[in-house]
């Protein structure tokens, strides 16, 4: 096949996607190996794994116990210790347990050490609500994770993303962690056959457009592209920007775009207080303050614990119609 | 001497070993007197016979966690004191280029992997440092030090029952000196035999008088082997005692002069100089070389680190990790 023809395209979910990527990098490099709560027997809680232990073996998908503190940790010195562990962790809700271990030993030895350590561990872990699964396993957390020097925090929305930000994170010296949005998992796509490994450096313009800048990631990116479709039949053109690495942020593209279109929307699943889309509206002013005509707008969820029923699951979430209404607003379109 | 040839060549090594680790320190209370030291300071003074013991058993390639209360570690690991001394004052020669302080020692030559400040965050990194030994197929153990006082932390136990589950090559060495800052074991735990809860986790796990540098060393050659062998972790729980405070921040209010006093009869270091020269191994005129060429050590160190330069600040942001496009 030449380099100009197209890729075969195949059908695939969210799920096979990640899989893919674990299947790839576990063929690729024998220091390679997942190890969590229920990755092997069980299949992995939202059956990303499944199969792979038949394929791979005990040794390399590795089941934990319930200790994500201990079990994050090992991957922590597994990797100083010359292999390149995947940590899975069911959700972000249970990493606040293994926080100990990514904050105050994976994010500083390198620097602490005077830079002779490296700690190239890669962490996947389920995020976000939709689920129904009320406040202890709908929570945003990643954002928190953004806040820390010395890991690389990155959000895969797309099945491109999810297949290949894996390779490049094992590839990284450093820590990464990689956020699944959970209700993703069932999403249905097609991925080019011959998808490999993606940069996770910068962020992508998943729609371009003239009028506002609407800047997401993770889940959120489709129901921000969902109301781009209802507001351009409205004649208002959107951009899109799929940010897919939360640390460090890819100033350059959001200021590019903000500086086009004057207007910008943050659409954040995490809460509004002191969080991630904050970061991204102060560095919108501090940068391109002059450029703007409107003032900035943040999306996110309403201040609560994620309630268990759908409907105020719903009125928690961001959706698409504040998101129109929040681009309206900057426009001057509103009431 | 319970398998332990112990010749008067050896017993010196130990004895100088020890004393390089009292000297270091009480010169660096000192310096900390004197402002040269910030930060906290965490003396080892009385626990020495538990690093130096260990560390015989520990072969180049091994790999050593340790926490705050490291200097004696470092030291005893062969981490020159010139670095170590350079790293207490805050300088780029030090041993992590002066970013850690005394808390954070670090070394990639003798595999010396911290310098660990949470209590207990050491004991899941010795499980990985094993487990990534295991999947090499490398035969080497990772000694891991921490207090009693991680016995009551979440880590501790998650930590022994991954090791005991996978079989992990782990050498844990409790080091009891029966007070967590000022919290009294018998205060904290409802089950103060440390090495007890060990040993429900399937581990062999043994008490040891963690003032006598040659049951140290013994007991730590025991399991070492054993760890080598293919046998899994152990755990040893060495009883000792901190004669100093906690810091340079404690006044002591937790326990009895007495009690300090009676402990101070049983120190490492005075116990085995005696135990040499009843040997014939040692006497005042050794002794006083000994003590002379160690306080020599010192000096040269403290030179060293008096000498050592700052690193600029415009390397502050060097070695983060997660920047963009460095790898």
């Amino acid at each position: 096949m030449s380099a100009t023809e197209p890729a075969t395209m195949i059908a695939s979910t969210y799920r096979e996607a990640a899989r893919e990527g674990l299947r790839h990098a576990l063929e690729q490099d024998p220091r390679v190996f997942l190890m969590g709560e229920d990755v092997g027997h069980y299949g992995g809680c939202y059956a990303v794994s499944k199969g792979l232990l038949d394929k791979f073996g005990p040794e390399r998908i590795r089941d934990t116990p319930l200790s994500e503190s201990g079990f994050m940790g090992a991957g922590v010195g597994a990797a100083l210790g010359g292999m390149r562990p995947i940590v899975e962790i069911m959700t972000v809700n249970f990493s606040l347990l293994a926080l100990d271990q990514i904050v105050n030993n994976a994010a500083t030895i390198r620097h602490m050490s005077g830079g002779q350590f490296r700690v190239p561990v890669v962490v996947r872990m389920a995020t976000g609500g939709g689920l129904q699964l009320a406040a202890q396993h709908s929570h945003s957390l990643e954002g928190w994770y953004a806040h820390i020097p010395g890991i690389r925090v990155v959000a895969p929305a797309t099945l491109e993303d999810v297949r290949g930000m894996l390779w490049t994170a094992l590839e990284y010296p450093d820590p990464v962690l990689i956020f699944e949005h959970a209700p993703l998992y069932n999403m249905k796509g097609e991925l080019a056959e011959d998808a490999g490994p993606i940069d996770i450096d910068r962020a992508a313009v998943r729609r371009p457009g003239a009028d506002v800048s609407l800047i997401t990631y993770g889940g959120s990116l489709w129901k921000t592209l969902d109301a781009a479709t209802q507001l351009a039949m409205e004649g208002i053109d959107v951009e899109v920007i799929d940010l897919r690495t939360l640390r460090p942020l890819d100033d350059e593209t959001i200021f590019a775009s903000v500086s086009k279109t004057h207007r910008a929307v943050i659409v954040d699943e995490g809460w509004r207080t002191g969080s991630l889309s904050a970061e991204i509206s102060a560095r919108i002013t501090e940068n391109v303050f002059y450029d703007l005509d409107a003032p900035v707008e943040r999306v996110c969820t309403a201040e609560v614990p994620i309630p268990y029923p759908k409907h105020l699951e719903v009125a928690a979430l961001p959706q698409p119609a504040q998101i129109i209404e929040a681009v309206k607003r900057t426009l001057g379109q509103n009431d | 001497m319970n398998g332990l040839d112990l010749d008067r060549d050896h017993g010196r090594h130990l004895l100088r070993q020890m004393m390089r680790i009292r000297r270091f320190e009480e010169k660096c209370a000192e310096l900390y007197s004197a402002t040269k030291i910030r930060g906290f300071l965490h003396l080892y003074i009385g626990e020495e016979a538990n690093a130096v013991g260990v560390m015989e058993a520990l072969r180049p390639e091994d790999a050593v966690v340790a926490t705050y209360r490291e200097h004696g570690h470092a030291l005893a690991r062969g981490i020159s004191m010139d670095a170590v001394m350079a790293e207490m004052y805050g300088k780029q020669e030090g041993s992590s280029r002066g970013r850690g302080g005394s808390m954070h020692i670090f070394d990639a030559k003798t595999r010396f992997y911290g310098g660990n400040a949470i209590v207990s965050g050491g004991l899941p990194l010795a499980v990985g440092l094993a487990l990534a030994d295991k999947m090499q197929g490398k035969s080497r153990v990772t000694a891991c030090f921490f207090g009693e006082g991680a016995a009551a932390e979440g880590e501790f136990h998650e930590s022994l029952n991954l090791a005991a589950l996978w079989n992990l090559p782990v050498l844990f060495l409790c080091e009891n000196n029966l007070y967590a800052m000022g919290t009294a074991l018998k205060i904290s735990e409802s089950e103060t035999d440390i090495h007890a809860k060990a040993a429900s986790y399937n581990m062999q796990s043994e008490a040891v008088d963690g003032m006598d540098v040659v049951a140290v060393e013994t007991a730590a050659r025991q399991a070492a082997d054993a760890i080598r062998q293919g046998e899994g972790p152990r755990f040893l729980e060495l009883r000792t005692y901190r004669f100093r405070a906690h810091s340079m921040f404690d006044a002591q209010l937790y326990r009895d002069k007495a009690e300090v006093e009676a402990w101070k009869e049983k120190g490492p270091v005075v116990t085995f100089t005696a135990r040499l020269k009843d040997l014939g191994f040692l006497d005042d005129d050794a002794l006083a070389d000994m003590e002379r060429e160690i306080d020599g050590e010192v000096e040269t160190a403290v030179e060293f680190a008096e000498a050592g330069t700052w690193e600029p600040e415009a390397d502050l942001l060097r070695d983060v990790g997660g920047e963009r496009g460095v790898s």
